[in-house]
């Protein structure tokens, strides 16, 4: 009754372009803003920001990065982990070497790195595609891992082989280190996740999206009707290099605080965001969200219902977890293709007709 | 013969042609050992509807392929505007002003009728990464600006009613349409039509036959097309090529064409005895 867009007309080409075209959506949109910035950091505590918050923020990060390589511009990538450690040890470099510059200016810096970085591995990506393409960036997930561990300039010499973050600040609050207050760690990463979610829709809804999708819908008509194969697919893997770097600072520097890169940044992370995208939607900033939000919180869910309300043992309760989220996943897939996002689509859709079947 | 000359010629419509706009100059393509066009030259004029015809097989849609890039000829040069052409990528070819339709619709299923026809406007949209990502100045400007010369195809075409639409979700005919937009609103000098109404009813191919001389008409856009509809071509069409097994075997106005012993020969066979 009162989601729907009768009686409310556009009438400039901006406002029916909008990200959100009915009202109540954006006014959603608005409250979950106020939210998140404004009620949230007031009320959380140490728990929720490490077990729910952060990792929530950080995966959307790098889901959004991912699905605009995957999603939007169809080259697959198993490269994310690798990655994502590029972006980390970017950072942990620079705020070794520049203590004086602010760590928000690192973490940019440290997405640019991993952008240039993305952009070579993606090179490939001009010759061969699909399951070839995502072999190619098998590659570089092993080869970084790998240079990560074996170039002792990458970790400052350390005896441990690890890296951590050294304490920053800015304007006085610690944002990194033992001293971090929950609320401003979920500040932190709150920004950079809001940055990226505006950044990637605004591409995505602008020229630079339309010649990704039309590359990934079908190469040769796009080249035929003025696409630039070489600049679009590189431009995706940029602009996907510079989100999962971010994101794989954020987690480094802010999240864990010490890092040892084949734990933390290994095959794994690169699978956990890939199914991130593919759960939560391809080709959907919302879906980035919804996917990292699943995979994140469906663990913590069950581990408090199965051992806090029901108080089953522990390891029993972690065996049984992992295979609910397993056949959740398959559940989903099965019954929705097309991810989290479309699930959201169809209900929006239903819900503007509502009470009305049709 | 028409009187021709350097100026162009007026059609029996009254329609003024201007001078030459693209030159295809004894054009060779193989394919490994396969001749599929041998020695063509034929010039398309300022705002003629031209139409290659030809049995399957001839080299038609190789030709268009040549024309539009796609395919690089071992012999042979491309004049267009009074220049030759060097070797070009397709998308280079594009962003010279030659758009086209595909006789397999070629758009993008997973993006709205809308996004489709505004990846027609690549070559008019040149705002950079950062514009585009804050979606201030110039790319908003452009975006607008765009959308509005969109709206007027859209028009034009009469598919204000799909589009916000997923190409993916369209009837065939509908497709046609949505892909014959996606090439007007490049604002092309030459439009290249693959086969416009293959696969479509009477009705189908009437109306699209109105949208092609609306479009010729209205925007004086030069149209070349390969049709197998007979009917539809000498209708249509100011000159036609005719092509058999890679080679022209004739080249007029549809009158003259029809009367060609050799082009009668290639369509209706010949007895041997």
């Amino acid at each position: 009754m009162f989601y729907r867009e009768a009686g409310d007309f556009k009438t400039s080409y901006t406002d029916d372009s909008q990200t959100f075209p009915i009202k109540f959506d954006r006014y959603r949109y608005y409250a979950v803003l106020v939210a998140a910035f404004a009620v949230v950091p007031l009320v959380i505590d140490d728990y929720w920001v490490n077990a729910v918050f952060l990792p929530f923020l950080i995966y959307a990060i790098a889901a959004i990065g991912l699905n605009i390589l995957v999603g939007y511009c169809g080259q697959v990538s198993l490269g994310t982990g690798g990655f994502m450690a590029v972006g980390a040890y970017a950072v942990y470099k620079l705020m070794t070497s520049f203590p004086e510059v602010s760590i928000f200016f690192h973490v940019i810096l440290a997405g640019g790195i991993t952008a240039a970085v993305c952009v070579l591995f993606g090179l490939p990506s001009l010759r061969i595609k699909g399951f070839y393409l995502a072999v190619a960036t098998l590659a570089a997930q092993f080869f970084l891992v790998w240079l990560f561990n074996r170039v002792p300039w990458f970790y400052n010499y350390s005896a441990s082989g690890q890296i951590s973050a050294p304490e920053r600040t800015i304007a006085g609050v610690p944002i990194t280190g033992a001293e971090t207050a929950p609320w401003a760690a979920y500040l932190f990463c709150l920004v950079f996740v809001t940055a990226s979610a505006l950044i990637a829709r605004n591409l995505t809804r602008g020229m630079a999206g339309r010649k990704w999708m039309a590359i990934r819908d079908m190469d040769i008509a796009a080249e035929i009707i003025g696409v630039n194969p070489l600049k679009a697919k590189l431009s995706a893997f940029a602009v996907s290099g510079f989100f999962v770097g971010i994101s794989g600072a954020l987690f480094f520097a802010v999240y864990l605080g010490a890092v040892e890169v084949g734990e933390a940044f290994g095959i794994n992370k690169s699978f956990l965001v890939l199914f991130m995208v593919i759960i939560g939607g391809l080709g959907s900033i919302f879906g980035s969200f919804a996917g990292a939000a699943f995979l994140v919180l469906l663990p913590v869910l069950l581990k408090n219902t199965l051992v806090g309300t029901l108080g089953w043992p522990t390891d029993l309760a972690a065996h049984l977890e992992l295979m609910i989220v397993g056949s959740l996943i398959i559940v989903f897939l099965v019954a929705e293709p097309h991810g989290l996002a479309q699930l959201w689509r169809v209900a929006k859709e239903k819900l503007r007709l509502w009470p009305f079947p049709h | 013969m028409k009187d021709m000359d350097a100026e162009g010629y007026t059609t029996e419509d009254g329609r003024k042609i201007g001078g030459v706009l693209m030159e295809m100059r004894n054009i060779t393509l193989r394919f490994g050992g396969v001749v599929a066009i041998e020695d063509i030259s034929f010039d398309i004029r300022e705002g003629e509807i031209r139409a290659i015809i030809g049995p399957n097989g001839a080299g038609k849609s190789s030709m268009l392929n040549v024309i539009s890039g796609f395919y690089n000829p071992q012999e042979g040069e491309v004049w267009y505007k009074g220049a030759k052409r060097p070797h070009m990528k397709p998308y280079q070819v594009a962003q010279q002003g030659i758009a086209r339709t595909f006789q397999n619709i070629a758009l993008f299923e997973g993006m709205t009728v809308l996004d489709n026809v505004m990846t027609g406007r690549i070559r008019q949209m040149s705002a950079g990464m950062f514009a585009q990502a804050l979606w201030k100045g110039r790319a908003e400007a452009e975006e607008t600006e765009n959308r509005a010369a969109v709206e007027k195809v859209i028009d034009f075409l009469e598919i204000q009613h799909i589009r916000k639409t997923p190409v993916g979700r369209l009837p065939y005919g509908l497709k046609k349409r949505v892909e014959l937009a996606r090439a007007l609103a490049a604002e092309p000098s030459i439009l290249l039509l693959d086969e416009p109404m293959a696969g479509m009813n009477v009705e189908e191919k009437e109306d699209m036959s109105r949208f092609i001389l609306d479009v010729n008409d209205e925007f004086g856009t030069t149209i070349a097309l390969i049709e197998h509809d007979m009917g539809v071509v000498m209708d249509l069409s100011d000159r036609v090529v005719v092509m058999d097994y890679g080679k022209k075997i004739g080249d007029g106005s549809p009158d003259e064409v029809r009367k060609n012993q050799a082009v009668i020969d290639a369509y209706l066979g010949v007895a041997h005895d």
